[in-house]
């Protein structure tokens, strides 16, 4: 293994620590003024990219370079610096304003990929905005590449990674051969924290930016959020004081008997 | 706990003054006068990135640390790793010296994030960069800087060696001797109430080598631990404990005389100089603090009823909130902009005073308030409030007490209203 190119796909979402309110035209969830970060199974993805390069370095079998893209406004680029500062070599900004959703950001990323020629590309299982989990499958479909998802572990091979799975049973070892496509999950690793070196380091880093014209995609949406609501708000409990009240409130109130 | 982080603006902060006043044209919508100047919530892309990183580091490596380290009153270990990986150490030292080469302003950030969780390790932090790192980077040989900044950013803690046990505020009164010998000088003396002194190896010494000459003789010396310098008594203090307050001996060493910071005689003039900027990095401790303080017990208000409604929506108590918050905010732009004002090159004595005084008020009141609105919970050892309180009160006394930072000002405002 000599040179190893990993595509990072990063998102810039709300951050994960705020509470979400719904817009006041009830079309989408309010974003004006809020906090927003890196998905964290983006993080995830990157500090993986960084951490097999790492270890190329360390056993001195080879090299490797770390791409990381974004599709979105111009405010993604804070996501793109963000991944340069943990460690990743040069940022490609796909620039967009209009709503990207899964299929199209899977394009994008087709198209990415057909320029960058990766050996394996790194996503998140799913942004914790629209909660998809779809972006990496489509992209292994539209690309005819092998596909591990739900990544708890990675092991690179010559020319392959071994991948665990977390899936709904339990745990899944798969092999695949490179070039591939990986999503994180939770517990893959913990992302490291942007050190001020790498912070003032990242500010020389090269950042590309095409839009979608350029990469000659079409990204309109095929799917119209038709409505948003909150969820309910939670009623209080009630005590009851017999089982005849109880049923009483089973079947009358709850009525789920 | 979190830190409530605002959003911040992601643009580069203004350059000096340039006011874009447009005439209005008869007939068409008034243009609107702007300057181009941003307020002081903006900051820099990297500082907002900073200051998150350091946000972070502080709430998953040092909050769970905290009560431990304050109650055996030594840093861990591996915090203080930390801080040297994360580049904390040499926040404004040259990339060439193993620095981050960064701004001062990053440094104010950094010191106060580190605050809001354990003002202890923030003075940590606070003294190796605002006092140790900036001496060697202003006033030291190229020789010098190449033998001691790349191990303070990478490894090694400094500490600032001017108070003794007779000459605190009255420093240039300080009785350690350094005789010259050939190509070395003999130093003998004590130093007393030395931050970072359990844990460092190389020890900024300010002595005098012609007492004959009063505070001009005073000299700034380079010396490493290994050279014979003895730590004693470590004090056992009421707040700041974490951070190693230590009496330092020095019978006989021997220092080269290429160990002499900048000029002979000139230690006095380093020291002022030094000791203005290190009361902004002070300043930020006591922001933090207070911040943190805040942060720790607001949300308390919200959760806890009595008389069937949150304590936080009496009256008495929303005015109490209220007056806090607005003081920390007070607090914080004196500290920032006297930062700001510092990085543009103006003066900025007055300003830096006022912002350690003031912070370091707030800091206090608002810790005190902290705990009378948390009540029983606040006076308890198990939640992390009464720390704060402990550690407020240094606020006032070190790097400059409250009186002499009102004499400061006070000397400053004379001049420019007396002929």
């Amino acid at each position: 293994m000599s040179n190893l190119r990993i595509l990072v796909a990063t998102k810039r979402v709300i951050d994960y620590a705020v509470k979400i309110r719904v817009n006041a035209a009830g079309s989408a969830v309010e974003t004006a003024n809020v906090k927003h970060s890196m998905n964290p199974f983006d993080e995830i993805g990157t500090e993986q990219a960084i951490q097999i390069k790492e270890a190329l370095a360390k056993s001195k079998t080879g090299t490797a370079e770390i791409v990381v893209v974004s599709c979105g406004p111009v405010k993604s680029q804070e996501t793109l610096r963000t991944a340069l500062a943990m460690g990743a070599d040069r940022a490609i900004h796909v620039d967009s304003d209009e709503e990207l959703q899964p299929l199209a950001v899977a394009k994008l990323l087709r198209a990415v990929v057909e320029k960058e020629k990766p050996d394996m590309v790194i996503l998140g299982k799913q942004a914790i905005d629209d909660d998809s989990n779809q972006t990496g499958q489509m992209l292994a479909g539209l690309l005819n590449w092998p596909q591990a998802t739900f990544a708890s572990k990675v092991e690179l091979g010559d020319k392959s990674m071994t991948v665990t799975r977390e899936v709904d049973g339990g745990v899944e070892t798969v092999k695949t051969p490179l070039p591939a496509i990986l999503t994180t999950d939770l517990r893959l690793n913990v992302p490291r924290y942007a050190s001020l070196p790498n912070i003032m380091k990242a500010k020389k880093k090269p950042l590309a930016k095409f839009t979608a014209a350029d990469l000659g995609v079409d990204i309109k949406p095929r799917l119209q959020t038709l409505k948003i609501v909150e969820p309910a708000k939670r009623q209080g409990g009630k005590i009851v004081e017999s089982v005849d009240d109880l049923v009483d409130k089973l079947k009358n109130e709850a009525k789920v008997l | 706990m979190f830190a409530a982080i605002r959003p911040r603006l992601a643009s580069v902060v203004a350059k000096p003054a340039v006011l874009n006043a447009v005439r209005p044209r008869f007939f068409s919508q008034a243009a609107v006068a702007r300057s181009n100047i941003a307020s002081l919530h903006t900051l820099t892309e990297d500082e907002t990135l900073l200051k998150e990183s350091v946000a972070r580091f502080a709430q998953e490596q040092l909050l769970p640390k905290v009560q431990q380290m304050d109650e055996a009153e030594k840093v861990d270990a591996d915090v203080l790793k930390g801080l040297f990986e994360q580049g904390l150490m040499g926040i404004e030292t040259d990339a060439k010296y193993d620095g981050s080469e960064s701004s001062f302003m990053s440094a104010i950030l950094t010191i106060e994030e580190l605050a809001k969780v354990d003002p202890s390790i923030s003075v940590l932090c606070d003294v190796q960069n605002t006092l140790v790192n900036t001496l060697f980077r202003k006033y030291a040989s190229d020789d010098i800087k190449e033998r001691y900044l790349p191990r303070l950013a990478t490894d090694t803690v400094g500490c600032f060696c001017l108070s003794e046990a007779g000459s605190g505020s009255d420093a240039f009164a300080l009785q350690t001797r350094a005789v010259k010998d050939g190509d070395n000088y003999i130093l003998n003396g004590t130093k007393m109430w030395i931050t970072n002194s359990g844990e460092a190896e190389i020890f900024l010494v300010f002595a005098n080598v012609a007492p004959e000459k009063g505070y001009k003789g005073i000299t700034c010396f380079v010396v490493d631990k290994s050279m014979g310098v003895k730590v004693n008594k470590k004090e056992s203090k009421l707040g700041i404990r974490a951070s190693s307050t230590c009496t330092l001996n020095f019978d006989d060493i021997v220092v080269p005389a290429a160990n002499v910071l900048g000029e002979v005689g000139k230690g006095y003039k380093y020291a002022i100089e030094i000791l203005n900027e290190g009361r902004i990095g002070i300043a930020a401790q006591m922001l933090g603090l207070a911040q943190g303080a805040f942060d720790a017990t607001l949300p308390y208000l919200f959760q806890r009823k009595q008389f069937g409604q949150n304590i936080g929506s009496f009256q008495g108590m929303q005015h109490q909130y209220a007056q806090v918050a607005m003081e920390i905010e007070a607090a914080r732009l004196l500290t920032y902009n006297a930062a700001r004002l510092k990085e543009e090159g103006k003066p900025f004595v007055k300003e830096a005073a006022m912002a350690k005084l003031y912070a370091s008020q707030v800091a206090e009141k608002t810790a005190s308030r902290c705990i009378e609105w948390a009540g029983g919970i606040g006076f308890t050892r198990d939640f992390p409030i009464e720390k704060f309180y402990r550690d407020c009160k240094i606020g006032a006394i070190y790097e400059g007490t409250s009186n002499i930072q009102l004499q400061t000002i006070a000397k400053i405002v004379e001049k420019q209203y007396s002929s």
